[in-house]
């Protein structure tokens, strides 16, 4: 299947804005599934509440707009009750990192086998230009008009630090990158995080006077390095580790005490 | 001459962001009053630079004739 036959045509044209980089990630992650083949009918999608949890109703497998914070929670069990789908949950970094952060690290700690892509645009979008535990120091939101006095996260380490097996980081600005690290999460049997930087022109740019679009893109080139050049933000693979997979541990434990082996 | 790829933009997608006229190598795109453009397909060298960076899945790159 070519990655446009997994959008619902008759959702389309998508809400986002011009520009808007969320259509960026989605379209790089539907050209890494593309790419290994999925029957559309083995993929589930789950969404929270944002504009980048939008991008759940826009494609054809089996999808799940939840609340705020909660897609985690879904996607879990979800994955607990079928082990044999891909499940991936495509998040907002308010979504993700401030009321859903809790889910994020214990899931992150499980190690339960999900593909977590963070929809990173610095800010609450869908309300309006809040700041969020990723937007960084002193720039502006609509809840820090004088500049935000909070430290960001930083969600590559957060993961690694609460456990996560594959950790990546990616921008919308390389989309080739993008699908390539998307893709590596996609075939890790593990918990995997993707952070992706992606540009909201509306609010972040347009409160912190950064241009349009394209002007984005390219801050993002300028700042942004995949081979750790001093003083950018790397992009790439950080952690990528075999390690025993929550799913199949539940599993094997349930098997072995049907079977009367299990501790006494 | 036809060239080589054909560039197809839908414009009930596009929404005139102009990404794809800037990451163009070769100049083949421009915006027009607020959709995107083909102005010199001749020139397309088949990158799918524009295809890959559009956030509206507007834009198909195919390699052939145009078929008409
Ligand atoms: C329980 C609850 N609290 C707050 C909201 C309001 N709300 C909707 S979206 C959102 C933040 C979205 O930000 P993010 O996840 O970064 O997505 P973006 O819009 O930036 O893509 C908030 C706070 C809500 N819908 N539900
Ligand atoms: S408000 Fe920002 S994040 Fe939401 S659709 Fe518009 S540009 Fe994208
Ligand atoms: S990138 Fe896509 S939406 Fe933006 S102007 Fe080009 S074709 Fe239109
Ligand atoms: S495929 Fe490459 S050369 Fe052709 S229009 Fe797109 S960006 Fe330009
Ligand atoms: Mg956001």
């Amino acid at each position: 299947m070519k990655y446009k036959d997994f959008l619902r045509k008759d959702k389309m044209p998508h809400i986002w804005c011009p520009g808007c980089g969320h259509g960026m990630v989605l379209s790089s992650f539907l050209r890494a599934l593309a790419k290994r083949e999925y029957h559309p009918d083995k993929v589930a999608v789950i969404s929270g509440i944002g504009c980048s949890s939008r991008a759940s109703g826009y494609l054809n497998f089996n999808t799940l707009h939840t609340t705020h914070g909660r897609a985690i929670p879904f996607a879990t069990g979800i994955k607990m009750a079928k082990p044999e789908l891909k499940v991936v949950v495509l998040t907002g970094d308010g979504d993700s990192a401030a009321i859903g952060g809790n889910h994020l690290i214990h899931a992150a700690r499980r190690n339960i086998e999900l593909t977590v892509i963070v929809f990173n645009n610095n800010i609450y979008g869908m309300t309006s230009g809040q700041y969020s535990p990723l937007t960084p120091h002193m720039r502006l939101a609509t809840t820090a008009p004088y500049g935000n006095i909070d430290y960001p996260f930083d969600l590559v380490k957060l993961a690694e630090g609460a456990g996560a097996s594959f950790v990546a980081r990616g921008a919308t600005a390389q989309p080739r990158h993008l699908e390539k690290i998307i893709g590596q999460g996609l075939d890790h049997n593990g918990f995997s995080l993707i952070e992706v930087i992606t540009q909201c022109p509306t609010y972040f740019g347009r409160k912190n006077r950064m241009g349009s679009a394209v002007d984005m893109l390219q801050w993002q080139r300028d700042n942004t390095s995949t081979t750790g050049k001093e003083g950018k933000i790397p992009l790439g693979i950080f952690v990528q580790e075999e390690r025993p997979e929550y799913c199949a541990n539940y599993h094997h434990l349930v098997k072995t005490v049907a079977e009367g082996k299990g501790s006494e | 001459m036809a060239g080589k790829f054909q560039v197809r933009i839908l414009p009930a997608y596009c929404k005139g962001c102009g990404i794809c006229v800037s990451v163009c190598p070769k100049q083949v795109l421009g915006l027009g009053k607020d959709k995107a453009q083909v102005v010199q397909p001749d020139q397309c060298i088949g990158c799918l630079n524009c295809e890959y960076h559009c956030p509206d899945f507007a834009i198909t790159v195919t390699e052939g004739e145009k078929d008409e």
